[in-house]
């Protein structure tokens, strides 16, 4: 079991400019305190979660798949399985014939293994683009306007409702149907175009919090920059909270691309899970439930994917809640009894 | 200004930004909407006189007009009720979405409140066994059903609930063969029987990371000083369950309902789609699909200003649930 040291890691309000500090640090040491405090802690108690190592595990896997897998396996091709006894290859069932392990589709002969693994570059360039847009932009602006306050708070505050009062899913169709994006990278983007709002409402209001503490106090007196406080001081701060975040909004990625790929709304020229559930289903109430099969495995790797994100997330979530604190501290009783009943009490705050 | 009035002022404004963005996307994009529902309608052989009159009173846009003209008249149409005329069906898109628009507020409002019910009454449930079988069994079912998307878990009732059991239709909102009248027994039953299987496709997915939410609060609310002192004070679990834990942990979850309606109302496009259940998300599909540019931004329109007015609403409620309501902002600005 890996030791985590609760009480250093319990200090949230951890900052970075050292005020009362004679000597300046070098960048380096700056860097490796960064190192320390916000990536090997938080990613310790993280990964001392039985949810963070299986979520990465899942996540792993897609990777190797969307990297690896496209290079070493066949692409999609129509009646390009060969297996005796289905004409065209077409609906060979799953587990019959090792060269298409999962069967082939019954209307193109496609194998469905390759048509899945193809799917997930694409799918994964999306989530990312999507994922870094809406934490970029809901960090920029709930920082700023949760930090400034004022007329730049109203402002943004203002906007940020704006985003958030549209429904965002056929927001995003009318988007898809106009601009008919095709890149996977702009795509991601357009399906998070106001999914960042309330992402950005609830940063905001905990950036309310931090900048009433006294080590932001400290650097505003000196005089330090409002970009270097936020940088330096804020957003460190609210790191862990983003991550989750980000694990979320990649789950919505996924979800809303799926379903307008299969509504087909986006463009069909690629491959996506979501075709394949068009097709498999519109087959399906054809054929009846013998073609279910091709139905069942771009459901399981979009839930897997999703499955991943939210793992992540919870795990993630640990390093922040202060319930998790509040469980370490021994005041409520846990799943995971035996990793936290060493827990010195009384140290949280 | 008066917080209610201040709200008020911004649904009004909400809608009227939204307006002037479909405005603008039906008319200032290039080789947008407008130039490619001119493209159809030559290519189906109309003149080009018959084209400007027809994309008028399709879009009650006159292409000629200045801009600012346009736009104006664009707003005033709005105002006066008048959202188009669909293409694909040949009817006002009003007379459309007037028919269409109950069911769906049905499913999004019968959906929003299960998927909290469920979420707050299972969520406090697991929080007091916490640590037992039940909520690990619990918080698993909750994260897997949490990873489903909706339109899957509605594909897989339509075909095991559906048809392999025939225990709940699977398409359109009431039995077509009914002829009962309006809000008699049987229609508003055949009604209840048809949505059955959109909103539990919705319900169960939705309700994952809430009961999880839920949870996490009612824990973390159970570890607060006030708690213990409440205990102290030797207080009845009831009075501490309902008054001291239930209040507060339910209190995060209001914000979250209010954010999650307008995921469920945009989530009937796919959902009505897959049940052939004709409400707006339904035409918004049909318009989508074929084109059709008045009726598909009618319903986006619509959408937008349910969910602005239904937020609103809710928000006025808001301070029954919670008294400490905002009613400023007074954070000093740096």
């Amino acid at each position: 079991m890996i030791k985590v040291s609760h009480s250093e890691s319990s200090d949230e309000q951890f900052s970075f400019d050292y005020g009362e500090s004679e000597i300046e640090l070098t960048r380096r040491e700056r860097l490796q305190d960064f190192y320390e405090e916000f990536i090997r802690k938080p990613g310790m108690v993280a990964w001392n979660d039985r949810r963070t190592r299986i979520g990465s595990a899942i996540l792993f896997v897609y990777v190797l798949m969307g990297t690896v897998g496209v290079w070493f396996y066949r692409a999609p091709q129509t009646n390009q399985v060969d297996v005796p006894g289905y004409p065209g290859g077409r609906g060979v069932p799953p587990f019959t014939d090792l060269s298409a392990i999962l069967g082939s589709t019954q209307q193109s002969g496609k194998d469905i293994l390759a048509q899945i693994i193809h799917a997930t570059p694409n799918m994964l360039l999306m989530v990312l683009s999507g994922g870094v847009f809406a934490t970029v932009v809901a960090v920029l602006i709930g920082t700023v306007a949760g930090y400034k306050g004022g007329t730049v708070d109203t402002v943004l505050t203002s906007f940020t409702d704006f985003a958030m009062s549209i429904p965002g899913l056929p927001l995003v169709m009318v988007l898809a149907v106009v601009l008919r994006p095709t890149n996977p990278l702009v795509l991601g983007i357009v399906l998070m175009v106001n999914y960042w709002a309330g992402l950005g409402r609830a940063i905001r209001s905990e950036v309310l919090s931090i900048r009433q503490e006294s080590f932001v106090e400290a650097s505003r007196t000196m005089g330090v920059s409002t970009p270097r406080i936020l940088f330096k001081d804020v957003i460190p701060n609210i790191m862990p909270y983003v991550l989750v975040n980000f694990a979320n909004a990649a789950r919505f990625v996924i979800f809303s691309s799926v379903g307008l790929y299969y509504l087909g709304i986006l463009p069909a020229g690629v491959a996506n899970w979501g075709i394949q559930l068009d097709r498999a289903y519109s087959q399906g109430s054809l054929v009846g439930i013998a073609a279910l099969y091709q139905l069942l495995f771009p459901m399981i790797m979009i839930m897997g994917l999703a499955l991943s994100m939210i793992l992540l997330a919870q795990g993630a979530d640990r390093i922040f809640n202060p319930r998790v604190r509040t469980r370490l501290a021994g005041e409520s009783e846990t799943i995971e009894e035996e990793e936290d009943a060493d827990a010195p009490a009384g140290v949280m705050t | 200004m008066n917080y209610y009035l201040r709200r008020f002022l911004r649904v009004i404004v909400t809608i009227w930004a939204v307006a002037t963005f479909t405005f603008a996307l039906i008319r200032l994009l290039p080789g947008g909407p407008l130039v490619q529902l001119r493209a159809q309608l030559i290519r189906s052989g109309a003149s080009p006189e018959r084209v400007e009159t027809l994309i008028q009173s399709y879009t009650k846009i006159q292409p000629d007009a200045p801009i600012y003209v346009q736009y104006f008249d664009y707003i005033t149409s709005l105002v006066q009720g008048d959202l188009g005329e669909s293409i694909s069906t040949g009817r006002s898109v009003g007379e459309v979405v007037g028919g269409a628009l109950p069911w769906t507020l049905w499913i999004a409002i019968a959906t929003t409140i299960l998927v909290f019910a469920l979420a707050i009454v299972w969520g406090a449930i697991m929080a007091y066994f916490e640590g037992s079988n039940f909520d690990l069994a619990s918080s698993s079912a909750s994260i897997l059903a949490a990873s489903m998307p909706f339109y899957v878990l509605a594909m897989l009732l339509i075909i095991i609930v559906g048809y392999e059991f025939g225990w709940f239709p699977t398409r359109f909102r009431i039995d077509p063969n009914l002829e009962a009248p309006v809000f008699s027994v049987a229609f508003v039953g055949s009604a209840l029987y048809h949505s059955v299987l959109p909103i539990a496709s919705m319900v169960l997915t939705g309700a994952g990371l809430q009961v999880l939410a839920m949870r996490g609060n009612s824990i973390s609310v159970l570890g607060k000083d006030f708690v213990t002192v409440a205990r102290l004070r030797g207080l009845s679990d009831r009075r501490i369950s309902i008054t001291y834990v239930a209040r507060n942990a339910i209190l995060p979850m209001y914000t979250s309902m209010l954010l999650s309606v307008g995921w469920y109302l945009g989530g009937t496009v796919i959902v009505e789609e897959i049940f052939t259940y004709r409400g707006i998300g339904y035409y918004m599909y049909e318009g989508l699909e074929s084109r059709d540019y008045p009726l598909m931004m009618g319903i986006f329109l619509i959408l937008t200003s349910t969910l602005v007015i239904g937020v609103f609403v809710a928000d006025l409620t808001y301070g029954l649930v919670d008294p400490r309501i905002q009613t400023g902002d007074q954070s000093e600005s740096f």
